[in-house]
């Protein structure tokens, strides 16, 4: 029992994990990663949503209807969407107004329905719930790698303080949007390497 | 009139919803492999993302706003786009069977579409009227259709080119959606 509840946490980390794996969730990965701490807060709003929506779907799944399933999982979806955002605008304010709209737009994080669908309606609680975490922490510290290699190229720091030096020329394009998709791209392309061996 | 051709100008080529905003990325990556699909996922996103606009706006105004529960938009305004896609649906299959077969299997992968609901937050978050709501909506998704055919009309013919095998499908495609951003990026200081 506690083996396979590991195996479903340990898979969210690396063989499958979120962005690279399953191309899924790319938007906030392009959007809120100009610094270390947005991505580290999103991956932590997302992993909240995908922790407890896995677990309400799991314990439902043998009372939601087939038919109706996908819109009940959308709704439970938006209900911890909306307790993240009322949360966040009340104890991280400065974070919630940099995130902006892609607080609520977890909703339509296609990780949080494709878990739902995939594994929580099949499975039960505690393992659906180990899922969500592996997921959500995977995705954090794919969000996080991005992020740090954006800011500490775009800005020369890393969590606030300067990394290179104070000779180091600052590439600005690494933070502008086409930035975000190469610097996703080139990434996704030494994830390959790494798992084809 | 002036103001409404500038905003549309800067929905289509300088906040361009997918290329500047980052919003509805997966199915670009995964409906952009061939013309015809990125032309029918356009067209569809056009068609849902004007009339979710539209109803969304109408929603906050009049029912969201004067009961003073706002919190409950993010909840509102996902179901408002599922309902409305799985109505579009029937209705076309019912009455305009040719669009039907035309946009049919693009319908359901609109509802994860975060282009869409992303336009009808930003259209709250920017308070724009009516008409202002209804410009950039349908600008916003003309936007996104015209970088997602120009996206496909590019991968068409990466297809022929070698690519290292590291860096092929999805790799190679968010790079050259990149170049294409920096391409759009040249109309930032337009208006």
């Amino acid at each position: 029992m506690a083996q396979s509840i590991l195996k479903e946490f340990n898979k969210g980390l690396w063989e499958q994990v979120p962005p690279f794996r399953l191309v899924l969730g790319l938007c906030p990965i392009l959007a809120v990663t100009k610094s270390v701490e947005n991505a580290v807060g999103m991956g932590l709003a997302s992993t909240f949503v995908f922790v407890f929506s896995n677990l309400l779907v799991a314990m439902l799944r043998n009372i939601i209807p087939s038919k109706v399933r996908i819109a009940a999982y959308i709704i439970i979806i938006a209900t911890f969407v909306t307790v993240v955002e009322l949360v966040m605008q009340a104890y991280t304010y400065p974070l919630f107004l940099k995130l902006g709209i892609f607080i609520p737009l977890i909703v339509v994080n296609c990780i949080a329905l494709g878990r739902a669908e995939a594994f929580a309606s099949k499975n039960p609680p505690l393992a659906s719930v180990a899922d969500g975490l592996g997921m959500g922490i995977g995705y954090t510290i794919s969000l996080a790698v991005v992020g740090a290699l954006r800011e500490s190229l775009g800005n020369g720091t890393l969590l606030g303080h300067t990394v290179f030096g104070p000779d180091f020329l600052p590439f600005r394009f690494m933070l502008e949007a086409p930035g975000a998709f190469v610097c996703l791209g080139l990434v996704l392309c030494v994830m390959n390497l790494i798992g084809k061996k | 009139m002036g103001d409404y051709i500038v905003l549309a100008i800067s929905c289509i080529l300088i906040n361009n919803i997918l290329l500047a905003q980052f919003l509805g990325n997966c199915p670009f990556l995964g409906t952009s492999k061939r013309m015809d699909t990125a032309v029918g996922m356009a067209m569809a996103v056009v068609f849902v993302i004007v009339l979710a606009g539209v109803i969304t706006w109408i929603t906050e105004i009049y029912l969201l706003k004067p009961l003073d529960i706002e919190y409950l938009r993010t909840l509102s305004f996902i179901l408002i786009v599922a309902s409305l896609v799985q109505f579009v649906e029937m209705f076309l299959k019912k009455s305009i069977p040719a669009l039907y077969t035309g946009l049919g299997i693009f319908l359901p992968l609109i509802t994860t579409n975060c282009a869409v609901l992303g336009v009808c937050l930003i259209n709250i978050k920017e308070e724009y009227t009516f008409l202002e709501t209804l410009v950039s909506s349908f600008t916003y998704s003309v936007g996104y259709g015209f970088a997602l055919i120009l996206f496909a009309g590019i991968r068409e013919r990466i297809i022929l080119a070698r690519v290292l095998k590291p860096l092929q499908d999805t790799s190679i495609g968010l790079v050259t959606a990149g170049m294409i951003a920096i391409c759009f990026f040249a109309f930032i200081g337009m208006v």
